[in-house]
Parts: structure tokens; C-alpha cells; sequence
């Protein structure tokens, strides 16, 4: 009982939506490069780049919103890549993501090495520290929970609307629309696909990477190898739970972070659950969520299908 | 020699020099990265091949390293071939590798022959059904293979670390492992020293009958069917979700014999999370080895020599040893452009 008690706390919240974060900006990406008809299961290795660029860009700058600056960068350098190699090329979008994982994993694990030196590389960087916002932060119950947050955690929420606006509202939108349902029907009408990917496909590696360097400068405030832990692969999934939609994707990353929170505090009170089934617990909710609505949900008509000029 | 294998010789010729071609891009690439960290790339890369190959004890480690690479890399080739992306070969590793170890130690005071051959089926038996739940989602569900691989990769990682912590502890529980296997499931071993057994060869023989199964029987050919277009192959009347099943079943107890081999072939006791990567190499082996099961033996002894060699380039010249995984990701890369651009050339020609 007194577990439960435990969990329901403004910490318990606050910490959900703090791990929602990095999860929301890479599901905004994929949900907006799968919508153009990419897949990129290459976010894991992006983000991971991404918290790397962000802790040398903090370190060496000395400010960590410019480190952030350089994360997102980074992110949507390794994006264009990615976009190189499956939009211009027309190859498998899903060997070009594997490729991009594998070489964020390795480079990011051989900088971290060679620019902090073996001894140093868990070198604390200049990073986030929570902002309280003047009045709202003093609301009973919700102020701690909303409003005493990193401010990245105020702008991945913001992203939220401002993406439903673009995709539903503008004509950006229906364009993204269209040339992940039919690229063929949108060339004909003067949208040039190709244009539209990569478009698509590098913004998606931006916000990816402003994910990664949120794990580094907001959480971790060092570089870690394999820090960013699978939540790439966690936003895939998020994407499809959530439908393509940003406000779908918006709650499944907020069952996530809740799921992650409780196997913190699980592992802190103690809940008499083997630590293993606490570490395991989001990747079983996921497997689970998938089952439940997997079959159902339909993803954009061109996915993966390169597109060729003909 | 049958016409059909004839006719493969000049297939097989381009996809090797496009797999040479990618390594040599690879390395030249990684070169560059080798100077920016202050080294010399040719004494870096000198120091990875004696690592590698240069002396008995060397080539011993890099042998017994190729077995399980071989079988992860014929676990995503099999998988490919269906057109499935299996990424979950690190799990279904797990599972073989918790199946054999189990057989060898709890199923006892059977002949070493029997002993090894059920720890063996075993292995497989339990990865297939690791990588079956995959293969049924994916064919009854329509849940992408590649999202829930990944997360099963979790959770039998997760699952073998409670095990190893707890029910399955070597008496008197203080260290996290599971007992040794009985001496009757331990394979033969060649050379002591560097833990290379007769695996090696169960390997070998193992990607000479995937060879078989997917070029000269009617599964395979029902199974490429499937892969290079679901529509077609519907359409011809094969039951499309029974073979897509069947290939991620397949694929995963090749990926549990991965395990089965560090098992019953050097290793002997179940440690939490023994595997360097192997499963997550298999990609690259089998992308490398262009999914054929003869180019996997070659690609996998490529990649175990890599990782062999780095301890020696890291020891010797200082650079980590993930510069490998940077190797790796570029060979995936290059094979990919080189390909597409081949392709690209032929089709002006023709």
C-alpha cells in the first residue's frame, strides 16, 4: 500500500513527464518522416550521436543551450545521410537505418574517447537546470508537476500543437500527406516528393537529435555509452501506438515516461518485484500496446517505397 | 554442374566485389578517423590483423568468434530472404543459449551423443519460438517485426539476468551464473586455449544446409518467393503468413544455436549478459555476406577477426576498440550506395 501511496506523488509526475521528454521530440520526428513515407529505425543511433555533439557543443562553447543547438544539428546531419542513401539512392530505408545505428553506436562510444580522453569521459557539462515559471509554479499539486521542468520539457509540449497545425491546418501538410500516401498523384501535381522527403527526413533528424541532447544536458549532464537505452526503437513504437498522430504520439510517450518513472521509483522503495521485470516492464508494455492496436493501425499507403522519377 | 548453379557463378562474382569494394571504402574511411585521433592508420590497421590472424593463438580466437557470428548472420539472411528484418537475434541467442544450458546440466547421465544432440535441438527449439512469437505477430497481426524483435531483444535479455540472479544460481548462489554443463553436453574442443570446439564445423555444416533449403527445396523457393513480392507469391497460392512465420522461426532457432555454441562449445555456464553483440552483428554479417548463406561464413570470419583484432589495436596504438562498429556501419552504408549505383549503371546499359 505504502507503495502506491509513493507513486502517487507531484515527484512521480513531474518525473513521467521529464522521461516523456526525449521520447516526445524523436516520435515528433518519425511521426513526421513516416508521414513523408521514410522510415528511419536509424533514431536510436541519431540520438545517440546527438547527446554526444550536445556534450562537446556544451563543453567547448561553455553554454548548454548552444550544445543543444549543436545536438539538433548533428541530428539532422546523420538525418540527411540517411536521406541520401534511401531517397536519393532509392536503397532499403531499413538497411540505411541499421547502418546509421551501428555508426552512431561506435562513433559516438570512439569521440567520447578520443576528445575527453579514457579517464574523463564521464565529464560533467554545463547543462539544464529545472525553471520554475513565475505564479504557475506555486499552484498546489499542479506546479511541481507542470510548471518546475527543464525548459526543453516546455518546448517539446509546445512542439505538440504547432506540429498538429502544420500536418492538419496548412498546406505543408496536406503536401507531407500526400506524398506519403501517393508520391506518384503529388508529382503529378507539381509536388516534387523527393524535395518533400528530404525535407521531412532531415527535421525528423533535428528533433530526434534535440531528444538526444535532452537525455546528455537535461538528464545525464555526461556522455554515457549506449545511453540512449532503446528509447529510438520506444518512439517507433510510440508512433504507431499514438497512430501518426502528434497527439497520440504525445500520450503513448506519456504512458512510457510513466512506466520508466515507476521502474525508478520501483527500484528505490522497493515494490518485492525482481529488479529485471522493473528494467523489462516498458518493453512488455510496448509489445503489449502493439498487440492490442498493431493490427488496426494503418500507416502512410507509400512507406518505404522509394520513390523513382520516371 | 545444374544450369541453375551455373547461372549463379556470375551473381555471386558481382556480389563479392561489391562486398570488397564496401570494406576497402570502409577502411579507407575509418582511416581518416584514425588520423584525426593522432594514429597511424597503417600500423593501426597491422596491429588488427596479427591481433587478428598473426599467430595460432590469434586465429584460434578469431575461429572461435566466427561460430556464433555465422549463425546470427544466417539467422538475418534466412529472415531477409522473406523479406523480415530480424533484429532480434540477440534475444533469440538468449533463449537458445537458457535452453541448451539447462538441457546440459539438468538432463543428465545420457551419452555425450545424445547429450549434445538434444542440447543442440534445444537451443534451436527455444530461439525458434523466441523468434515464432515475432512471426506470428508480424503474420496475424500485421505488427511490424522489426519494433517487437527489438523489444523481445529486452526481454529475454532482462528474463536470463533474473534467472542467472536467482532461480537458476550456481549453488551456493554468490556469484551471478548458472553451474557448468555436464561434462557428456560439452562439444569436442580443438584448441584449449582459445575455447575453439567442433562448433565451428556444426556452423559450417549449418549454412551448407540453409544453402540447400533455400535454393533446391520447394520451402526455400516459396520462401524467396515471398520475399521478393508478397503480391506474386499470393497470388501463385502460397500462404503467404504460414512462410512468414516460419521463416522468423526458422531464423530465430538459427540465432538459438548462436547461443547453443557459446553454451555447449567453450563458455559452459550461463552468465547475464554474456553476449557481446553477436545477435546485432548478424545484421551486418548477413548484409555483408549479401544474404547468402556461403558469403555469411566468409562475412562472419571477417567480423570476428575485426573484433579480435581490435583488443590487439586498442592494446597496442591506443584507439578504442568501437572503432569497429564505425567499420561496420560503413560497409552496411557503401554496400548500399555501391549497390544502387551498380543497379543504376545497368539499367542505362540495358
Amino acid at each position: 500500500m505504502d507503495v502506491f501511496l509513493g507513486v502517487l506523488d507531484p515527484d512521480y509526475f513531474a518525473a513521467t513527464i521529464r522521461l516523456a521528454t526525449p521520447l516526445l521530440f524523436a516520435t515528433l520526428g518519425g511521426i513526421l518522416n513516416e508521414r513523408a513515407g521514410i522510415i528511419n529505425i536509424g533514431l536510436e543511433g541519431t540520438m545517440l550521436m546527438a547527446a554526444l555533439t550536445g556534450v562537446f557543443g556544451a563543453w567547448f562553447i561553455g553554454s548548454p543551450w548552444l550544445g543543444f543547438a549543436c545536438g539538433v544539428l548533428a541530428g539532422a546531419l546523420i538525418a540527411w545521410i540517411h536521406g541520401f542513401v534511401s531517397i536519393s539512392l532509392g536503397a532499403n530505408q531499413i538497411v540505411s537505418g541499421t547502418a546509421i545505428n551501428l555508426l552512431g553506436l561506435g562513433l559516438s562510444s570512439f569521440l567520447i574517447r578520443i576528445v575527453f580522453g579514457l579517464k574523463e569521459q564521464q565529464r560533467v557539462v554545463p547543462h539544464f537546470d529545472p525553471v520554475s515559471l513565475p505564479l504557475l509554479a506555486d499552484l498546489p499539486l499542479l506546479g511541481p508537476v507542470l510548471f518546475h521542468q527543464h525548459a526543453l520539457v516546455y518546448l517539446a509540449f509546445l512542439l505538440v500543437p504547432l506540429m498538429w497545425v502544420i500536418l492538419f491546418r496548412t498546406r505543408w501538410g496536406l503536401m507531407i500527406t500526400a506524398v506519403g500516401e501517393h508520391p506518384q498523384a503529388a508529382s503529378s501535381v507539381g509536388v516534387d516528393p523527393l524535395r518533400v522527403r528530404y525535407a521531412c527526413t532531415v527535421l525528423s533528424g533535428a528533433l530526434a537529435g534535440a531528444g538526444g541532447a535532452f537525455l546528455s544536458l537535461g538528464q545525464l549532464h555526461f556522455f554515457q555509452d549506449e545511453m540512449v537505452a532503446g528509447r529510438g526503437f520506444i518512439a517507433l513504437a510510440a508512433l504507431i501506438f499514438g497512430r501518426w498522430h502528434p497527439v497520440g504520439g504525445m500520450i503513448a510517450c506519456l504512458i512510457f515516461g510513466a512506466a520508466d518513472a515507476l521502474q525508478f521509483r520501483g527500484q528505490a522503495v522497493g515494490l518485492g518485484v525482481p529488479h529485471q521485470f522493473m528494467l523489462m516492464f516498458p518493453y512488455v508494455l510496448t509489445l503489449a500496446i502493439l498487440v492490442v492496436v498493431g493490427g488496426k493501425s494503418q500507416g502512410p499507403a507509400a512507406i518505404g517505397i522509394p520513390f523513382r522519377k520516371t | 554442374m545444374s544450369q541453375a548453379a551455373t547461372a549463379r557463378i556470375p551473381e555471386v562474382l558481382r556480389a563479392t566485389s561489391i562486398s570488397l569494394a564496401a570494406i576497402v571504402l570502409a577502411l579507407a574511411a575509418s582511416a581518416v578517423l584514425i588520423l584525426l585521433a593522432g594514429a597511424d592508420p597503417l600500423a593501426a590497421y597491422w596491429a588488427l590483423l596479427q591481433g587478428a590472424v598473426g599467430d595460432g593463438f590469434a586465429l584460434g580466437n578469431t575461429l572461435a568468434r566466427t561460430t556464433p557470428l555465422i549463425f546470427t548472420g544466417l539467422a538475418v539472411a534466412f529472415a531477409f530472404r522473406c523479406n523480415l528484418l530480424n533484429i532480434g537475434a540477440e534475444g533469440q541467442l538468449y533463449a537458445g543459449a537458457l535452453a541448451s544450458v539447462v538441457i546440459g546440466i539438468y538432463l543428465t547421465g545420457l551419452p555425450a551423443v545424445l547429450h549434445i544432440a538434444f542440447a543442440i535441438a534445444g537451443g534451436f527449439l527455444a530461439g525458434a519460438a523466441w523468434g515464432g512469437i515475432a512471426g506470428y505477430l508480424r503474420a496475424a497481426r500485421g505488427i511490424n517485426e522489426i519494433i517487437s524483435t527489438i523489444m523481445l531483444n529486452f526481454v529475454a535479455i532482462f528474463f536470463v539476468s533474473y534467472l542467472v540472479h536467482g532461480p537458476l544460481a550456481e549453488p551456493p548462489g554468490f556469484f551471478h551464473q548458472t553451474a557448468m554443463v555436464a561434462e557428456s553436453a560439452r562439444l569436442p574442443v580443438l584448441y584449449a586455449k582459445s575455447d575453439l570446439s567442433i562448433a565451428i564445423f556444426i556452423a559450417v555444416g549449418f549454412a551448407l544446409v540453409t544453402a540447400y533449403v533455400l535454393w533446391r527445396t520447394p520451402f526455400g523457393l516459396k520462401l524467396r518467393a515471398v520475399g521478393e513480392s508478397t503480391g506474386t507469391a499470393r497470388f501463385a497460392g502460397v500462404p503467404v503468413n504460414r512462410y512468414v512465420f516460419g521463416a522468423m522461426s526458422v531464423s530465430g532457432g538459427l540465432a538459438g544455436l548462436a547461443g547453443t555454441a557459446e553454451m555447449i562449445g567453450g563458455q559452459y555456464r550461463l552468465l547475464d549478459f554474456f553476449s557481446p553483440g553477436y545477435g546485432f552483428d548478424g545484421i551486418a554479417v548477413a548484409f555483408l555476406g549479401r544474404s547468402d548463406p556461403i558469403g555469411v561464413v566468409f562475412a562472419a570470419f571477417l567480423f570476428a577477426a575485426l573484433r579480435v583484432g581490435a583488443n590487439h589495436m586498442q592494446r597496442t596504438t591506443g584507439l578504442p576498440t568501437s572503432l569497429i562498429l564505425v567499420i561496420q556501419g560503413m560497409v552496411i552504408l557503401f554496400i548500399l550506395c555501391v549497390a544502387v549505383l551498380e543497379w543504376y549503371r545497368r539499367r542505362q546499359r540495358g
